[in-house]
């Protein structure tokens, strides 16, 4: 999907690193982050709690700063401290987010319909006030709710109708791109797909671009065309999805695949899990590198581990 | 599990009530069920479905506004319907029958060590001096795969991780040796290494300890792995109960087949993932004929009107349809989900060839 496409590169981190605290009590939750999205795809960020996907999620939002590196935004430096007015104003603008729990991301006292224009209003996005009521009518309808709902409140809507008033709201303001961040993790499963679906026809529609943050591998190679796997803040590989899922080639990938459930009883009682045990790595003196082996396939490894890894990515593609 | 399996628990046609501002609130509806001993059944519905508060009338651990309006539960020649007070819940909630529930942390007390919560509860239900409960607690921490158990015994709830404070959890339960164990949902809050990681450790568990697993879950996926049988519920009632093998293989209630279709592992990239379209009926009101009716393609007019009966597709096998009925039209479960077998069985080997070739899969050859 994306290769055929002309790579245009929408956003990018270079040798990003995140830390907390300083000192003694630094912490760093995120270090040698690279990689581009281009626009147009979906780019998955899966990783385990404390791995440090949401917090490169929300670096991109400029909601925690960054202490190394620099995150790319259309060919402009977003991640420095001082941002003019207008560069935020921008970026919020071309930046959206989806959250994880519908029901704590929505203002309870305020309607649906001040929840969709809200940012229409503090950016003066409309005419007049029938051209706002048209693009609220318009898009509450596009998530597949009903204008009459607009004089309504969150609590009175389900966990999937109130997702959909999520991305109501991001959607609205005509964004570049969204960062999703576990949007679908909250629901049931039958409105899961309901919510996939809908974020799949937008990026139809309108040309979207995703950083989709999950944990649930299984949905990921649905919905994303490109994923990079992060694991204790280091991005250990990256490549296409499919790429990914026939050739994981770090031992973090294969443990994470292999813990992945099987819906069929049959093939999930032989399956065999497999435990990834750091100490697997020798990075003393031989230290790693994320190193591309493979045209889009990149992966962290010393110099050891990537003339491993080509061996046996050149076996796998030999047949 | 054999037809003649021994049944343990007994529900006869269960339904709980909740009274909510006023208003009538029916959670579950007739609900009929036989947990054979020694077998993991898992229960699987979407929230809302009654799932939780079924295995709660288990434990008479229902919310002070709901109760029985009908039906019966026996257990162990004890009639659990019938237990009103909590005094009369002694020596059977935690001791017979235990739960463990999603969120490991707010199950444990977090100003206590992870050991004196184990021995505690060993000293109490079993009686043993606190030397003795020390040494069975650590047995029991090494047994749920805590290393260097001995050295842990004094820690905190907070210096875990959440895998880790869901095996303490477990332990805890099993501290009491119970003879049935409801897990709810135990594995949701848990990343996927380690809910495969725990759902291993409740199926070995239970072979060395010879108890009964009640696993509640939304997840047909997680099932899959874990379950002997399986029973599926909606709004209220169980509309579909087999053997796992028949659940997934031969489903025959157009809901089972709709949350087997939503699996994303069946979804094709770039094409639409199936959805059930619309939600659940409100159990404030009365529910006419089959609930999922007005969500189901298959619905027939019947289907508004009257509630279907559970139909036999096999001596181990219901489903609540009137597609059942030998009246019906004959109707074939979704192209999507047939030959499920297969599709998964390619797919992993399409996967798994690459990783083969790629050096018999193991990650330490040097």
């Amino acid at each position: 999907m994306t290769m055929s496409k002309d790579k245009d590169v929408l956003l990018s981190a270079k040798d990003l690193e995140i830390s907390f605290g300083s000192g003694k009590n630094k912490f760093v939750a995120v270090k040698n982050a690279n990689f581009d999205i281009y626009r147009g795809e979906t780019f998955a960020l899966v990783g385990e709690s404390g791995s440090g996907k949401t917090t490169i999620g929300r670096a991109i939002m400029g909601i925690t700063p960054t202490s190394d590196g620099d995150i790319i935004f259309n060919g402009e430096k977003i991640n420095k401290p001082k941002l003019s007015n207008e560069e935020k104003h921008n970026l919020t603008r071309k930046i959206q987010m989806i959250f994880q729990d519908p029901q704590a991301s929505l203002n309870e006292r305020a309607t649906i319909d001040y929840i969709i224009s809200e940012g229409l209003i503090n950016f003066h996005l409309f005419k007049n006030e029938k051209d706002r009521v048209d693009k609220v009518t318009q898009m509450i309808e596009s998530v597949g709710l009903l204008p009459e709902h607009l004089y309504r409140y969150p609590h009175e809507f389900s966990g999937g109708q109130r997702q959909r008033i999520g991305i109501a709201r991001a959607l609205i303001m005509e964004p570049e791109l969204i960062v999703a961040d576990e949007p679908i993790s909250a629901l049931d499963v039958s409105i899961r797909a309901q919510v996939l679906n809908l974020l799949k026809k937008f990026q139809r529609e309108d040309n979207l671009t995703y950083l989709f943050i999950a944990h649930d591998l299984s949905v990921v190679r649905f919905i994303s065309d490109r994923i990079a796997v992060i694991h204790l803040g280091q991005i250990v590989e990256l490549a296409e999805t499919e790429e990914l899922f026939t050739n994981p080639i770090h031992p973090y990938t294969r443990a994470l695949l292999s813990a992945v459930p099987v819906p069929d009883p049959a093939l999930a009682k032989q399956k065999k899990l497999t435990v990834y045990d750091m100490s697997v790595h020798h990075y003393e003196t031989d230290k790693p590198k994320f190193v591309e082996i493979r045209p889009g396939h990149f992966v962290w490894a010393n110099q050891q581990e990537e003339d491993l890894y080509r061996n046996r990515l050149a076996k796998a593609h030999a047949h | 599990m054999s037809d003649d399996a021994k049944s343990i628990l007994s529900v006869k046609d269960l339904s709980v009530g909740f009274k909510v501002r006023g208003r009538k609130l029916r959670a579950i509806r007739n609900v009929s069920l036989e947990l054979h001993d020694q077998e993991i059944l898992a229960i699987v519905g979407e929230s809302g479905s009654g799932k939780s508060v079924l295995t709660k009338t288990f434990t008479g651990m229902l919310e002070s506004n709901g109760g029985i309006t009908h039906g019966t539960i026996d257990y162990d020649g004890k009639r659990l319907s019938d237990l009103k007070k909590d005094k009369d819940w002694i020596g059977i909630r935690g001791k017979e029958i235990a739960t463990i529930f999603q969120d490991p942390m707010t199950s444990l007390d977090p100003i206590k060590t992870i050991g004196s919560q184990i021995s505690e509860v060993i000293i109490k239900h079993q009686g043993k001096s606190a030397k003795e409960a020390k040494k069975l607690a650590i047995d029991l921490m090494a047994r749920t795969g805590i290393p260097n158990a001995a050295d842990r015994y004094n820690e905190y709830p907070f210096e875990y991780s959440g895998g880790m404070r869901q095996r303490m959890v477990i332990a805890i339960a099993l501290a009491c040796r119970p003879k049935v164990l409801i897990c709810d949902e135990p594995t949701t809050a848990l990343d996927v290494t380690i809910q495969a990681q725990i759902l291993d450790l409740i199926k070995e568990l239970q072979k060395e300890y010879h108890f009964t697993t009640i696993f509640i879950t939304h997840d047909l996926g997680v099932v899959a792995s874990i379950a002997d049988r399986i029973a599926v519920m909606y709004s209220g009632q169980i509309i579909e109960y087999g053997k796992a093998d028949e659940i997934f293989y031969n489903p025959r209630h157009p809901y089972t087949w709709s949350l087997l279709s939503s699996l994303p592992q069946l979804a094709t990239r770039g094409g639409e993932l199936f959805s059930i379209p619309g939600t659940p009926p409100s159990l404030y009101k009365d529910i006419k004929g089959d609930a999922f009716a007005p969500r189901n393609p298959y619905a027939m007019k019947i289907d508004f009107e009257e509630e279907p009966p559970m139909f036999k597709v096999t001596e181990t096998h219901y489903a609540k349809t009137w597609l059942l009925d030998p009246r019906a039209p004959k109707v074939e479960k979704p192209s999507l989900i047939q030959n499920l077998h297969q599709r998964f069985l390619d797919m992993q080997a399409s996967d798994a060839a690459a990783k083969l070739e790629m050096g018999g899969g193991s990650d330490d050859d040097e």
